[in-house]
């Protein structure tokens, strides 16, 4: 094996040199943290040392870092660089399989799991990151629009649907149309200010949208109950059969002759947001082939070509906002429906932030990069419920070790939306 | 065809073009030349509208577009081949075309696609290829060919050798010119390659800090003392 061949230094002292770097910088840190340690003494605080542990934190972060290193090297030299230019159909192909088995796996998860309502409201939970990376990937993945405040306009449906329900009566199935054409609403409001800036100044502005949005429903105490939230929002029923023990009229399990079981009900919204997420994978993908998700790709690739082109670019990026803004209303009154209970505390900045690094990590623009990563973010955290103490460091180091290894991404490749027959001979 | 009558235009306080006059008649290939900076790339842009003309006509066959947005100006048979050729660089070859034809709204994508893949064989070859991944002649040949997409009348070209080796330059003048006599089309080329430009122009014009300073037909340019001089005797 001969990976890149180093000039003059060996690989080694490079290695060495750049461990002790990091072992002097984490030396510098650990020193206050681990080094000094205060003790109760008669009353009084005291600093005590522990050169002991520190000098085993040295020789940690040391070896760490070479094994490190040694790793990423090993992962990077494994495959040449293979950057085929032209989109292998074989990977189309491999796609394909893994997303038919991973929605095999999705349709047949309650029926080995019925009983676990752990694992289905785990499932439930990653449905709904997983629409709503689908839905933020149109605005950032495929438009290129920085969004930092996505997570307002699943605030948008979810109270949308908790005010339509608690107040006037609304069911589930009528208000969300209604909120999914709010949130729409709101997204082009957001998109009218920001059609001029780009990038970074667009990210700070759309941080803002957010803010004021969960400021408005935490201090509005008349219209939203403020810090108190909204409860008591109705669940969504079975095409009008509650899951109930008893109701006026028919519940769900005296209809179809089923002992009553609490789980019915859970299992229904896994079902129900699996088929929301499916909903909005087909209109993601449809739109993608169709000429306003190709223009949502070339705005993101360049404006300036956009415009010489023809393209309206004020309406290709109002679309993209208002498409995104929509799918979180969905979303959001999904979220509503399931909790019962909604609060600003849900739509704090924390939550664009997740939705956000289930995008970049999945690779921006692939569906099921969206998956993959969403069930990193949801899965792990409860993975390492184990580790108590430990868990968002596992998490971090996580989150880490999959930026280093695969920098743009799990699945970057972004799949052609056209093609053509291979075989056609050229016209007269 | 087209034609700018006292045109000026503004980057903030900063005029980069003074009171241009221009004219590209029918089935001309007119070529702009200058120095870095002299407004020939402004020119173009403001042709669609960005930067807007703070002062002047622009008239397209007539019709004063001076004040239309630019996705429209794109729809009226002005096609522009942008500066540093702007492909997109994620998209395949044959989205980056499909894009071209936007302006038509889908109409005879079809016999446009045939016309730049007789035009650009190796497009086709690549058409399933990452734009990004294309040689510079290659994404050229796509940037002319995405524009040839909406069936224009008038074509745009701004400084399509930048960046090309001599051997690819050749092939994208001859190209331009095949356009002008097989195809009729009408052809605004601005160009750093002053003699090639000159050598295929029909009329050329001279810009320098924004002014027009010096018209003529192709040959006369070639042979102008002034010409020599700035754009061609350093270059040779």
């Amino acid at each position: 094996m001969t990976a890149a061949a180093l000039p003059a230094p060996s690989p080694l002292a490079l290695r060495l040199r750049d461990a002790l770097v990091i072992t002097v910088l984490g030396g510098l840190l650990a020193l206050p943290f681990i080094g000094l340690v205060t003790v109760e003494e008669g009353g009084a605080l005291a600093v005590r040392t522990r050169w002991g542990a520190w000098a085993m934190t040295l020789v940690a972060i040391f070896l760490g870092r070479l094994a490190f290193r040694a790793a990423l090297d090993a992962w990077r030299s494994r495959k040449p660089s293979h950057k085929s230019a032209a989109f292998s159909s074989t990977d189309a192909v491999l796609r394909r399989a893994a997303g038919t088995s991973l929605l095999a796996v999705a349709l047949l998860l309650p029926i080995f799991f019925a009983d676990n309502r752990y694992v289905i409201d785990t499932a439930t939970t990653l449905g709904i990151y997983v629409m709503l990376g689908w839905g933020l990937n149109v605005v950032v993945g495929l438009a290129g629009l920085l969004d930092l405040g996505y997570v307002a306009f699943y605030a948008v449906g979810a109270y949308t649907y908790a005010l339509l329900s608690t107040q006037f009566g609304w069911s589930f199935w009528a208000a969300l149309p209604v909120a999914g054409a709010l949130a729409a609403l709101f997204g082009i409001l957001l998109g009218y200010p920001v059609l001029r800036l780009r990038g970074d100044y667009l990210a700070i502005v759309t941080l803002g949208f957010g803010e004021i949005i969960r400021i408005v429903l935490l201090n509005w105490t008349s219209f939203s109950g403020g810090p108190n939230g909204i409860g008591n929002i109705p669940r969504p029923s079975f095409f009008g059969l509650p899951f109930a023990r008893s109701a006026e009229g028919r519940t769900f399990h005296e209809f179809f002759g089923l002992e009553f079981s609490p789980m019915h009900r859970f299992i229904f919204l896994y079902y129900l947001i699996v088929a929301l997420a499916l909903l909005t994978h087909a209109l993601v993908s449809r739109l993608r082939v169709l000429p306003t998700g190709r223009a949502w790709e070339a705005l993101r690739e360049d404006e300036i070509a956009c415009k010489a082109l023809g393209l309206n670019t004020t309406t290709v990026k109002l679309s993209a906002f208002a498409t995104g803004a929509m799918l979180a209303g969905f979303a959001g009154v999904f979220f509503a429906a399931r909790q019962g209970f909604i609060s600003p505390e849900s739509f704090t900045f924390s939550e664009s932030a997740t939705i956000l690094a289930i995008v970049v990590l999945g690779g921006m623009g692939s569906q099921l990069g969206v998956v993959l990563a969403a069930a990193v973010l949801v899965v792990l955290p409860e993975v390492g419920r184990q580790f108590a103490d430990y868990r968002m460091l596992v998490f971090g180091a996580a989150m880490v070790t999959i930026m280093a290894v695969k920098p743009t991404g799990l699945l970057a490749r972004r799949e052609p939306t056209v093609r053509l027959n291979p075989s056609r001979s050229s016209a007269p | 065809m087209l034609e700018l009558q006292r045109v000026s235009a503004h980057y903030g306080p900063i005029q980069a073009l003074a009171e241009v006059d221009l004219v590209v008649r029918a089935g001309e290939i007119v070529t702009l030349i200058g120095a870095n900076g002299a407004g020939k790339s402004t020119l173009m842009t403001t042709l669609f509208g960005t930067p807007r003309a703070s002062s002047g006509r622009i008239l397209l066959e007539g019709e004063d577009i001076t004040a239309l947005p630019p996705h429209r100006i794109a729809r009226l048979g002005m096609a522009l081949v942008p500066e540093g050729r702007r492909v997109f660089a994620k998209m395949s070859v044959y989205e980056n075309l499909l894009l071209g034809a936007t302006p038509l709204e889908g109409a005879h994508v079809e016999e446009n696609l045939q016309r730049v893949f007789s035009l650009f064989p190796v497009l086709e070859t690549r058409r399933t290829q990452r734009a990004g991944t294309l040689s510079g002649g290659e994404q050229q040949m796509l940037a002319i060919g995405r524009a040839l997409m909406s069936e224009p009348r008038l074509l745009l070209l701004d400084e399509p050798s930048l960046g090309l080796a001599p051997l690819v330059i050749r092939t994208i003048f001859r190209t331009i010119v095949a356009l002008n006599r097989e195809h009729g089309l009408t052809i605004l080329l601005v160009e750093q390659n002053a003699r090639q430009a000159l050598k295929i122009a029909h009329r050329g014009y001279v810009l320098q800090n924004g002014r027009i300073v010096l018209e003529g037909s192709g040959a006369a340019l070639l042979a102008d003392p002034q010409v020599r001089a700035a754009y061609l005797d350093a270059a040779s």
